[in-house]
């Protein structure tokens, strides 16, 4: 190692300056500096004002809507994004590309035409709704179906981000805890499921943070009735089209932070789990 | 996942049609804006289009021209027609090709487009306040009501109920409205402009029925939206939640989507026209900055003023707007039934209405009060 470079020799490829500087200015322009702007509109408000605007009734029922029903489809899709991706990766069968595909079509299509197609099914008079309704189900106009129009556009996260780490997941492990006498269910549970939980809250907090601010699959199908099935970001278009930018980022930026702290606790239990398996 | 083949990519192409196709049956989205975007001026488009001035020796080289008109959703018919017939018109006059593009949208949101950059030659919006807000912002001279005659208003409308079929519910007036079990159909008036005619026709009737007792108009209109299973973002979102969906008794609508909601689906409705109502006068107005950059005052001001012709009333009429020149409306006075309409200056104007009514803690947000 004659006339070694210290410093250029610490990485193995090359360009991390200029790709490093490349990221960052990118990102500023896309995320931070919009994400900035939404701070300093804000701003146009008094502290008392911005506490007024963001705590009113309607923006306090607001939030609870669109937490819980975003919370709701993003624990549902992870239960059932995880056996799509099971299925996906473990089983072979006819048409399995064809359901692969499927998987990534809430990505492609509009949110509104998803919510237009999802209203016309589950309205009293659509396909599905029809046969809820005199159940005393009532799907479309309502909290559940907001959370349907959530559980349609979350689906791809969790199943996109679980698959790949299902399909790393090496044979040899169950195998040999198999050979060790661990039932099929055990197996699941003590091999299977810890290397899975990290991708799963990862498609768990993406599919949760999308939930709350989804705007354009919901608003066909909730309803829009404020106090019960009013979301967060309908407020904000409200806002906006009263000409008040100021009280819609105000709106926005409470969104923004509930997000922003909710991944972050999800991060953290995410790095209290990677720690706890590699320590065992 | 890395192979992203050719195969999946048809399928999910092939997927995407079906769904489209399962769920496309006219279901106009709110929002679309059929080409809001790319509205940066190509001449050089329609110059290929069809053979330019210069190539004709004979007449002078004007150069075609393109208007964006940002407009409110019920207009998209009345304005595909009136576009080809101005267009038409134009050329007769003065040679020049004209091309107009158009932009439907909520009212509120197609001016906050513009507030925003969105360059429109002319705006055709629901309520002066959505010119007004862009005015605020020194895109359009402030006098621009004065510019046309009747309120630059060139055609008018107001609020009916549209009922299902012989009318189980016996629907004859606003107070019907509140009776037990009929559900009303109208959208929100926070974010739709249409909605506001609507809640202030339940408002100027209520007031009438109680020698002015603004409370008792309130307890009215509160309890009118008790009967409001649904509030569509927008006035075609509420027309598709009640004529397609099936939900409600009666529809809150605008007079032309009434009529046009008849002729579109048959006869499973008709249209009731309460004792009173209001008159809804959707203005009309040249964005000065953005005709003035683009070189289009002159196409954009008889663009507008050609709406007050005879053809442009009649387009009108016949796209169930009620024309203001009083020869045209004779001839289709059996189509629009004469009643009570009040003005909007019965409610002190569209300032005074918008922060008494609609803005934050107006009365509307009360109506919604927890606890009530």
């Amino acid at each position: 190692m004659k006339g070694s470079r210290p410093n250029k020799q610490k990485n193995v490829l090359p360009g991390f300056g200029l790709s490093l500087g490349f990221t960052l200015l990118y990102l500023s322009f896309l995320v931070l500096i919009p994400l900035i702007g939404i701070v300093i509109r804000t701003t146009d408000l008094s502290w008392h004002e911005f506490w007024a605007t963001v705590t009113t009734p309607r923006v306090l029922a607001s939030y609870r809507v669109s937490l819980t029903t975003a919370f709701a489809a993003a624990f549902i899709n992870v239960v059932f994004g995880v056996i799509v991706a099971w299925v996906l990766v473990r089983y072979r069968f006819p048409g399995k590309k064809l359901i692969d595909a499927l998987v990534d079509l809430p990505f492609a299509l509009p949110t509104a035409v998803a919510g237009i197609s999802l209203t016309a099914i589950y309205a009293p008079n659509g396909i599905i709704g029809s046969i809820l309704q005199p159940l005393g189900i009532k799907t479309a106009y309502s909290p559940i179906g907001i959370t349907i129009a959530l559980l349609f556009i979350g689906l791809p996260f969790v199943v996109r981000t679980v698959q790949p780490v299902l399909q790393d997941l090496e044979k040899e492990t169950e195998e040999a805890a198999v050979t060790l006498g661990a039932r099929r269910w055990r197996t699941v549970r003590k091999i299977v499921f810890p290397e899975l939980l990290p991708a799963i809250i990862t498609g768990f907090a993406l599919a949760f943070a999308r939930g709350i601010g989804e705007y354009g699959s919901v608003v066909f199908i909730s309803g829009n009735m404020p106090l019960k099935t009013e979301i967060t970001p309908l407020l904000i278009m409200t806002k906006l089209q009263q000409h008040d930018y100021a009280g819609a980022t105000a709106i926005a930026l409470v969104l923004l932070v509930i997000s922003f702290l909710l991944l972050l606790l999800i991060n953290f239990l995410q790095w209290r789990l990677n720690r706890r398996t590699a320590a065992v | 996942m890395k192979r992203l083949s050719v195969v999946r990519s048809a399928v999910i192409l092939i997927a995407l049609t079906f769904v489209l196709a399962a769920c496309g049956s006219g279901n106009n989205s709110n929002n679309s804006q059929s080409s809001s975007n790319g509205n940066t001026a190509q001449p050089s488009q329609d110059a290929s289009a069809s053979p330019t001035g210069d190539a004709k020796p004979s007449s002078e080289p004007k150069k075609p021209v393109e208007l964006l008109n940002v407009s409110y959703d019920p207009t998209r018919e009345l304005y595909e027609e009136y576009n080809k017939a101005f267009s038409k018109y134009w050329k007769d006059k003065t040679g020049q090709d004209v091309t107009i593009k158009q932009s439907h949208g909520g009212s509120g949101a197609q001016s906050l487009s513009v507030i925003d950059g969105l360059e429109a030659d002319v705006v055709t919006l629901a309520l002066g306040y959505d010119i007004d807000a862009i005015a605020e912002k020194g895109l359009i001279n402030p006098d621009w009501q004065t510019k046309y005659e009747d309120n630059s208003a060139p055609y008018t409308s107001t609020i009916v109920f549209l009922v299902r079929k012989g009318n189980p519910k016996n629907i004859h007036d606003w107070n019907d409205l509140v009776k037990d079990k009929v559900e009303v159909i109208t959208p929100n008036p926070k974010t739709s402009g249409g909605a506001r005619w609507n809640y202030l026709a339940a408002w100027g009737y209520a007031l009438k029925q109680n020698n002015n007792d603004e409370d008792k108009a309130k307890q009215f209109v509160a309890d009118l939206y008790k009967h409001v299973p649904v509030l569509d973002s927008g006035a075609r979102g509420a027309t598709t939640t009640f004529a397609e969906r099936g939900i409600g008794d009666v529809l809150l609508a605008w007079e032309n989507e009434a009529f046009l909601s008849l002729k579109e689906l048959g006869d499973k409705f008709e249209i009731v026209y309460p004792s009173i109502s209001i008159l809804a006068e959707p203005p009309v107005a040249v964005v000065d900055k953005n005709a003035d950059k683009h070189g289009t005052r002159e196409v954009s001001e008889a663009y507008l003023q050609y709406l007050y012709s005879d053809e442009g009333q009649e387009i009108a009429a016949k796209n169930f707007y009620r024309p203001i020149n009083q020869t045209i409306a004779a001839k289709y006075k059996d189509t629009f039934k004469d009643l009570e309409l009040l003005n909007i200056s019965d409610f002190g104007g569209w300032a005074e209405a918008q922060k008494k009514h609609f803005a934050d803690g107006g009365v509307f947000d009360q109506i919604y009060a927890p606890g009530k």
